[in-house]
């Protein structure tokens, strides 16, 4: 395994049609919006949730691809695994609260987490709860993805052709005039997707973080893999067809890199297909444009003109 | 006084959060020295300098926005902890999520825009190899190339921030007609109140030092380590 030596860039492009990306809790679970631009919006938590199902889903159980999924026992059981693996003694088995007796040990308990852990070494973690396995900060960096061009939710109104409970069915009946069993039992229900939305999302990989937590080029692959088919392994009633368009990575030659970041994603660019034309977002002549509703509605145009010494362009979808 | 750096930094979105607000985080107007000076740290940084932070211009209005978020809840209480089935065996072991959930809203920042005005001083770690134009060569040629240890954040690490060093001599980049407002301190300059001014990493406890932070004309000034200003 050997640990990353070159820093990376990448850009991730996704699209969403008729589903919900992310729902915003404060909104009753609407898809999230830039409330000044109408932009939709995913999380980077939510993509990092993603990544870490498709990991467990595709290596379970293996040996140093663990992940903190959301099913099982309690985080600090496993920092409790990390003590009693590391000391071995009946003790650390049942203090209410550890703490590493020195450095040496916080730093093996640390690396022992980032060994088993994928997501802690790709992540990092805040393992300083009541069984203290410290801080480590993770060489990946996710930012918010957001759409190309302003989303609008849409509202759905659907129907069930049973209700909750006895009680629920009682009070339909009285309402009623004449028993239909049908409109007796029905309750309605909400829906919210987003017609079409083609969202981007930026992501840097640290090298020199990597070196700490031993985030291996194998791990890298693995992590692009992951965003690659995240989307596939994540069906469900209220995503939609979500899919990963395109992944284009920077690949630096170093590990502090050859090249700002922002200038780097300024080469891609996402703009409307007029007829085979590309045409910027913001073009003020869009307006009398139908709005997008597929993929093939966008060009995604990558500049690779002068690009600077020591930086690759990978399109690995 | 070393020769100081001016270095351009932007991004969609920031976080400081002000250390009385941390659950549901609510962000400062402007960013903090001490997160100024981690950017710097992100971009170059060796045990032998320490940076101090001498003022931050605001290019941008100041906007909130509320961006609500599932995270993990609290900790599970160690007492509650079952001994796990396979000794030294991770088999199996995760993680709680969506039972130990705690959904918390964050006000952000939006589209901030500043320049960082720093210089650097040697520290008692730094021996005869280590001047001044050493270090400051490292920094302006990493800026200038975009190297960086690290992508430097505004905050926190998902608002990730975008640099570029401005050369000595160049102007500052322009800054919005419609953020020359009294909210910056234009006309009047406008109090800010009690602002975190770094972390104490030294001292016992690990206190936070505050000071009484002040916009004039879209600048914060920021006092020197150990001047009064400071307070504990």
């Amino acid at each position: 395994m050997t640990t990353l030596s070159r820093r990376h860039d990448f850009v991730l492009i996704f699209d969403v049609a008729n589903g919900n990306p992310n729902g915003d809790p404060d909104a009753g679970n609407l898809p999230r919006l830039d409330p000044e631009t109408s932009h939709g919006l995913v999380t980077d938590v939510s993509l990092k949730r993603k990544i870490r199902n498709y990991v467990e889903l595709a290596h379970a159980g293996e040996d140093g691809l663990h992940i903190y999924v959301e099913e099982g026992a309690i985080l600090n059981e496993k920092h409790r695994k990390a003590y009693v693996a590391l000391r071995g003694d009946e003790k650390s088995k049942k203090d209410a609260k550890l703490n590493p007796k020195d450095d040496a040990e916080a730093t093996a308990l640390r690396d022992f987490m980032c060994a088993n852990f994928f997501d802690v070494r790709t992540f990092g973690a805040v393992m300083s709860t009541g069984i203290n396995c410290g801080q480590v900060k993770g060489p990946v960096q996710m930012t918010f993805a957001s759409s190309i061009e302003p989303i609008l939710p849409v509202e759905i109104s659907i129907t069930r052709m049973a209700a909750t409970n006895e009680a629920e069915q009682k009070k339909r009946a009285e309402g009623a005039e004449e028993g239909d069993a049908r409109t007796d039992n029905r309750t309605m229900g909400r829906k919210h997707i987003v017609p079409y939305g083609l969202y981007v999302a930026h992501g840097f990989i640290s090298a020199k973080f990597a070196e700490r937590t031993g985030f291996s080029e194998a791990d890298l692959d693995l992590l692009f893999q992951a965003l690659t088919n995240m989307f596939e392994h994540d069906r469900s009633a209220a995503r939609g067809e979500m899919t990963t368009r395109k992944l284009i990575v920077f690949r630096h030659e170093n590990a502090l890199g050859n090249a700002p970041a922002h200038a780097l994603f300024d080469r891609v660019k996402v703009g409307r297909n007029v007829d085979g034309a590309f045409r910027a977002p913001d073009d003020k002549g869009l307006g009398n444009l139908a709005p997008a509703r597929k993929f093939a509605d966008y060009i995604v145009e990558i500049d690779r003109d002068g690009l600077p010494d020591g930086v690759e362009i990978l399109e690995l979808v | 006084m070393a020769y100081g750096i001016r270095l351009h930094v932007w991004g969609n979105y920031a976080l400081f959060t002000r250390p009385e607000l941390k659950v549901e985080r609510q962000s400062y107007d402007v960013m903090t020295p001490s997160a100024a000076r981690g950017i710097l740290e992100a971009i170059h940084w060796k045990p032998q300098i320490r940076w101090v932070i001498d003022r931050i211009h605001v290019l941008t209005p100041i906007r909130f926005q509320q961006i609500r978020r599932n995270e993990v809840g609290h900790k599970a209480p160690a007492g509650k902890i079952r001994q796990a089935m396979n000794r030294g065996d991770l088999e199996g072991l995760q993680l709680l999520v969506d039972e130990d959930r705690q959904q918390r809203a964050a006000t952000v920042l939006v589209q901030p825009a500043y320049v960082i005005e720093a210089h650097f001083v040697l520290t008692s770690r730094a021996d005869a190899s280590d001047s001044e134009g050493k270090h400051l060569d490292i920094f302006n040629r990493r800026a200038a190339r975009g190297q960086c240890f690290h992508q430097p954040c505004l905050g926190t690490r998902e608002f990730a921030a975008h640099f570029a060093l401005i050369e000595p001599g160049a102007p500052l980049p322009a800054r919005a007609p419609e953020a020359e407002t009294a909210e910056l301190g234009f006309g009047t300059p406008r109090d800010l109140g009690f602002m975190l001014w770094d972390i104490d990493h030294a001292a016992p406890g690990r206190p936070s030092l505050l000071f009484r932070a002040g916009l004039r004309d879209g600048v914060l000034e920021v006092p020197a380590p150990g001047s009064p200003e400071v307070r504990r």
